[in-house]
């Protein structure tokens, strides 16, 4: 058996598709280079990123492919793990070699594992668009930094820049080390050099403008008096907002 | 001056809590005036309170002052109780703050009744085209219809609202007529059905002239306190059956009454509020609205009340077990969203996976229904052969044996020895 070699890219992955056709090699075996450990026994076949190939490959999934399954395609490789890289290379393969509209068949663990980890992928964005909460810094820039599970800013952008479009934002992938900034015109993609005391995902009280603490505290406040004591349902509340988001939140800190 | 709003929003936030309502989907709001907000169609939770309910909107009233003596209702006029107003500036401010660090997806604005209605909704109206008009908001508003404003204020209010509202309070009239005898159900349904009728008006006209402005887009709703007075649940759920049909409301809220008061009409303090009951009553909701039931077939005569200890789907199945075992791999997707364990998604996943070759368990279980509930109910490829036909009681035995309810946890009859 072969060992394919990507860089864990979706352009990488693409092109192993391609490269898959142009050889058939038959099963072959799909792995990142960096959880890659050199084997004797086996032949490996280094993937060069082509993106000629890899567009070629990306048309033919939209021809076959309703926009839906195109979105879910998306989020799977924004969610940036072996697995789900394994089963869309499969998915793809056995999707231009049977002419079945196999993306329905959710017996097939592969379909399942996509639309699953698809799922997975849009709770985390969504849950982004509900947790993350701006601060307004000294210079009128609403600031969040996030650390989600998923490499989710790619799908927030749109939502941010159609709800906010008349103050500037940053949302701030801390985990990544990469975010995205709206100046009132566009997005752009930007890397901060994180000094100190920016690293969490809320911001030291000298950077704050002067009405940020004001607002925080009227939050909380509101926070607890929407309160029910008579109903008290601490699973539920968990459940719902699970503690590894508990640090972005304003009102729980 | 930070004091005194704190304290505003302390009084107004927490005499609004009791409207469970804080839903904000279904706007179609587009941000085309580079303004501020944009509405997201599924609406979202920002946070969840400690109680567990979702937090969407900045839930206040713009004064807890009110001429009406109702009951159940914590500003009623003989409370003795903080009482403050809100200006509109107030308003609008931390509303345009909050959404604007994300804290919100909009505003859902109350009032308790000041001098008379017209004077109340012309102050609700005076906030909501503030906001609309000066600030550039497009974020979600929920807007209480004051009953027995006049019809051009309710219709002016509609152009800038979402969603409108008013609340039935009591599932009955009689239950209305004990415990607020100023009100009646005919003050609620006048200004609903005046609503409705607009909103297809507006609708209708929309479709020939292009630039006719959107009402109400994301519909009405209404909300009924129980366990405050003895209604059955068939009255409650056949009074919200009629609402929907009637007046075509998005939702209907079903409020667990929490005791306020030492009225002898009413549970005394310290009263558990009946979360589980309101729990079944949800259920059966979404049963009608979702899963093609009509309300008579879970909720008649021989069975007025839904059982605390089972689902209502559960009860339903388990009293009809004549259309049972369903075969997964050849009945209609209406008779499989009926099975007990399989929700509306796993059902919509079988009947296309179903084409690709019959399901077995393991597929089954992967998809996501809850296996050890719907078994009793089912067969797929490789079912193990039944050799005896279980009666409704004993199915039931067996899934209460196997099930952990979070409400029935311990047996209420254990004596505790530690």
């Amino acid at each position: 058996m072969q060992i394919y070699l990507f860089d864990g890219t979706t352009e990488g992955l693409l092109t192993a598709v391609f490269e898959w056709f142009e050889r058939k090699p038959g099963k072959i075996s799909l792995q990142t280079k960096d959880k890659h450990q050199p084997d004797a026994f086996y032949d490996v076949m280094f993937i060069h990123n082509d993106s000629q190939k890899a567009s070629r490959v990306w048309k033919g999934l939209v021809q076959k492919l309703s926009k839906d399954w195109i979105r879910r395609l998306h989020c799977c490789c924004l969610a940036e793990n072996e697995e789900t890289w394994i089963a869309l290379f499969q998915f793809c393969c056995n999707l231009f070699t049977t002419p079945a509209a196999i993306q329905y068949n959710y017996g097939d663990p592969n379909v399942l594992l996509l639309s699953q980890t698809a799922k997975k992928v849009e709770r985390e964005k969504h849950r982004m668009e509900a947790f993350i909460r701006f601060q307004e810094t000294a210079d009128g820039i609403y600031y969040c930094g996030i650390d989600p599970d998923f490499n989710v800013i790619p799908l927030l952008q749109r939502h941010f820049q159609n709800r906010y479009a008349d103050q500037q934002w940053i949302i701030y992938d801390l985990k990544r080390k990469y975010g995205i900034f709206y100046n009132k015109q566009d997005v752009q993609e930007i890397q901060l050099d994180l000094k100190m005391g920016l690293r969490s995902s809320i911001l030291p009280a000298t950077q704050q403008s002067a009405q940020e603490s004001l607002y925080s505290l009227l939050w909380q406040d509101y926070f607890k008096s929407t309160n029910i004591p008579a109903r008290k349902n601490t699973a539920l509340h968990i459940r719902h907002v699970p503690k590894r988001y508990w640090k972005y939140l304003t009102e729980k800190q | 001056m930070s004091d005194r709003i704190r304290e505003k929003l302390n009084i107004l936030a927490d005499a609004a809590k009791y409207d469970v309502s804080c839903s904000s989907s279904g706007g179609t709001r587009k941000n085309t005036n580079k303004g501020l907000g944009d509405s997201h169609s599924s609406g979202i939770c920002h946070t969840y309170t400690e109680d567990g309910r979702c937090v969407s909107l900045l839930k206040i009233l713009l004064t807890n002052h009110c001429i009406f003596d109702c009951a159940y209702c914590v500003s009623r006029k003989s409370n003795d109780i903080q009482r403050a107003a809100f200006t509109v500036e107030e308003v609008v401010s931390l509303t345009m703050n909050f959404y604007r660090r994300n804290y919100i997806e909009g505003l859902f604005l109350s009032s308790g009744i000041f001098k008379n209605a017209d004077f109340t909704m012309e102050r609700l109206l005076r906030v909501v085209k503030k906001l609309r008009l000066e600030e550039r908001f497009n974020g979600y508003i929920h807007l209480k219809t004051i009953p027995g404003a006049s019809e051009e204020l309710i219709k002016e209010a509609g152009l800038y609202a979402d969603r409108m509202s008013i609340n039935l309070e009591m599932p009955t009239e009689a239950g209305l007529r004990l415990l607020a005898p100023e009100k009646t159900h005919q003050e609620v349904i006048t200004p609903l059905d005046y609503v409705q009728k607009q909103i297809v008006q507006f609708k209708e006209e929309r479709k020939l002239i292009r630039n006719v402005p959107k009402f109400v887009p994301a519909g009405q709703s209404t909300q009924m306190v129980i366990g405050a007075t003895p209604e059955t649940d068939k009255e409650i759920m056949q009074t919200a059956h009629r609402f929907y049909q009637d007046f075509s409301l998005k939702r209907v809220y079903y409020s667990g009454y929490i005791p306020i008061s030492h009225d002898q009409r009413l549970p005394v303090i310290g009263t558990q509020p009946p979360l589980i009951r309101e729990n079944r009553l949800y259920q059966t909701d979404w049963l009608m609205r979702f899963y093609g039931f009509h309300v008579n077939e879970i909720l008649n005569d021989s069975n007025p009340h839904l059982d605390i200890d089972i689902d209502p789907k559960l009860s339903w199945a388990l009293r009809n077990m004549q259309y049972f075992p369903v075969d997964i791999n050849t009945a209609a997707y209406k008779m499989i969203l009926r099975v007990p364990g399989i929700g509306v998604g796993s059902a919509k996943k079988i009947v296309q996976a179903r084409q690709f070759g019959r399901l077995r368990i393991d597929q089954l279980k992967k998809i996501g229904v809850a296996y050890n509930r719907a078994r009793h109910f089912i067969q797929c490829a490789d079912s193990p052969i039944q050799l005896r036909d279980y009666q409704g009681f004993q199915i039931k035995a067996f899934i209460l044996a196997e099930s952990q309810s979070k409400y029935l946890k311990h047996d209420l009859n254990q004596i505790k020895l530690f």
